[in-house]
């Protein structure tokens, strides 16, 4: 008895690549962050308008003021120092009241989040970050009013060339 | 083999034993003493600052756990270490550069580590402190910090000529997939970079290290054990005898090198 | 009681009205999940949910971190100072551990210039 097509034999082979390409793409879509990461490639990263979106105000966030401080080139990606300052009075009425940590490619976006105040004196903080390969960080700012102000730093991080799996 | 021979190889080793050395074997440098360089000088400007950083260097954290276990009373007999050597700042110093060491009596070469977990167990009287434990890192990163500065130096004691040799042999031998030896890299390739990463001497003066890859403090014989794991060579088990001995051919290579506490490393 | 491990700093001499800068260090793996340990096994997640700062009764410092800090922490921050008050961190990890650490901040008062 002949065998009955396939779906693959039906469709052609170009359809069925585009098939099962969307179907992939629609569960990559679906995928945890984490399982994401390890498929997104290096022009598949993050754009600013996505890390923007992920904190509330960002969209109308403007690229006003802040200074971002990050080396341009890590050799290494497990600590790479990182230090952010929006100006701001710090007054009562118009204070820096978060700093948001975005990544373009780790795992999970936002980095860490930061809560100030008028008591802080002065809106800027450094820390550590872990740098999953090559990409954009950006730092955001929400003031008191609501608004925010963002910048963005491009880090190259080099792999350690002995892989010792130490 | 025959009784006679038997005699005649053991007369041999007795000889070769007694009289030839009273000063360090037939080792040649590849590295003069001049040419002698901390891994810190083959790190990148990050790695430098964040170990000159007399805050927030991470080795630091160790450092606090240390003193702090320094003076903790453990144990049937309640002692501290404390309690026997008194401050560390006094007793302790020149200690680390002692080792690796034949303590006396005794044909097994030790490393600080395990001279630290024998006090525990036969001293103290308490459980052994694993390797890489948190415990013992921390301990022996605080005896290592009051030898900080002090030179690295071979000690006279002759009956180290065997395993100095031993190591030195470790060092020369080609091994692994990649069928390397620690020469290959460390002696002839130095200075050089691998692809981004500009190879090092190998030098065993900033032990434990804070490593970046490791994201946590580290002993020299953990850090030996990856450099075989990086040229895809079997690792010795923990505790293994030649782990020793190629530490005590380091201290010998590394002559004259000062010790960096706490070091950090990529 | 101090629990965990953590280093604090801050400059010597402070003066009421100051903004100081706040160094801190913490004790942490802030294990990420995604690696592995020599046997194969997945190291679980472990990393920092939270980590408060307060001076006297005041939060002067909050941060929520994810994976992507660095392991064992470090945070620069700022703070206005007004008088000697007890620096106490806190916080807590994925596991639902907590740590304190306290340091007392001294701050003299601002002296005015003498007729």
């Amino acid at each position: 008895m002949t065998p009955r097509p396939s779906v693959k034999q039906l469709l052609g082979r170009r359809d069925w690549l585009r098939l099962a390409s969307a179907a992939g793409a629609g569960l990559t879509a679906l995928a945890p962050d984490h399982v994401r990461a390890q498929q997104i490639g290096f022009d598949q990263q993050r754009t600013v308008a996505d890390m923007l979106r992920g904190v509330a105000g960002g969209s109308s966030a403007l690229k006003l003021g802040v200074s971002l401080t990050v080396t341009a080139l890590a050799d290494n990606g497990t600590l790479v120092p990182v230090s952010v300052q929006v100006p701001s009075p710090m007054s009562e009425q118009d204070h820096v009241t978060h700093i948001y940590l975005l990544s373009s490619r780790n795992p999970v976006m936002q980095v860490a989040a930061f809560v100030l105040g008028p008591w802080s004196g002065r809106a800027e903080i450094s820390t550590r970050v872990r740098l999953a390969g090559s990409q954009q960080l950006l730092a955001l700012g929400r003031l008191s009013s609501g608004e925010c102000r963002y910048e963005v730093a491009e880090v190259i991080v080099t792999e350690s060339a002995c892989m010792d799996a130490s | 083999m025959s009784g006679a021979r038997q005699l005649l190889v053991m007369a041999g080793w007795l000889l070769f034993g007694a009289g030839a050395f009273s000063q360090p074997p037939l080792l040649t440098r590849t590295l003069a003493l001049d040419q002698l360089r901390s891994g810190l000088t083959f790190s990148g400007p990050d790695v430098q600052s964040l170990q000159a950083d007399a805050f927030a260097n991470p080795g630091l954290l160790w450092l606090a756990r240390g003193e702090s276990l320094w003076g903790q009373r453990v144990g049937p007999q309640n002692l501290s270490c404390q309690d026997c050597h008194g401050l560390k700042t006094g007793s302790m110093q020149g200690v680390a550069v002692q080792y690796p060491k034949l303590p006396t009596g005794s044909g097994s070469l030790i490393n600080l580590e395990d001279q630290i977990r024998a006090c525990r167990t036969q001293r103290q009287g308490v459980s052994d402190w694993g390797f890489e434990s948190d415990g013992l890192l921390a301990m022996t990163l605080y005896v290592t910090e009051a030898s900080k500065g002090l030179p690295l130096r071979l000690s006279p004691d002759p009956r180290l000529a065997v395993h100095l040799q031993a190591g030195a042999s470790l060092f020369q031998r080609q091994q692994g997939q990649l069928n390397l030896s620690c020469a290959q890299c460390h002696d002839q390739q130095q200075g050089r970079r691998l692809y981004s990463d500009r190879l090092s001497q190998g030098q065993p003066n900033g032990y434990p290290v804070y490593r970046l890859e490791w994201q946590t403090l580290g002993s020299l014989e953990r850090r030996l054990r990856s450099c075989y794991a990086g040229i895809r060579a079997e690792s010795p088990p923990w505790g293994d005898p030649k782990m020793r001995q190629l530490a005590l051919y380091l201290t010998w290579r590394g002559e004259g090198l000062p010790l960096e506490v706490p070091a950090v490393r990529k | 009681m101090n629990q965990g491990l953590a280093r604090l700093q801050w400059p010597q001499n402070i003066v009421a009205g100051d903004v100081v800068k706040v160094r801190l260090l913490v004790q942490h793996p802030m294990h990420t999940g995604y690696q592995q340990d020599m046997q194969g096994s997945v190291i679980a997640r472990n990393v920092l949910l939270w980590l408060t700062c307060t001076l006297g009764d005041q939060q002067v410092f909050r941060v929520e971190p994810s994976s992507g800090i660095a392991a064992n922490p470090y945070f620069e921050f700022f703070v206005r100072a007004r008088a000697s008050a007890d620096m106490v961190v806190r916080w807590q990890d994925d596991l639902g551990v907590v740590g304190k650490w306290q340091q007392r901040m001294v701050v003299v008062e601002r002296q005015t210039p003498g007729p």
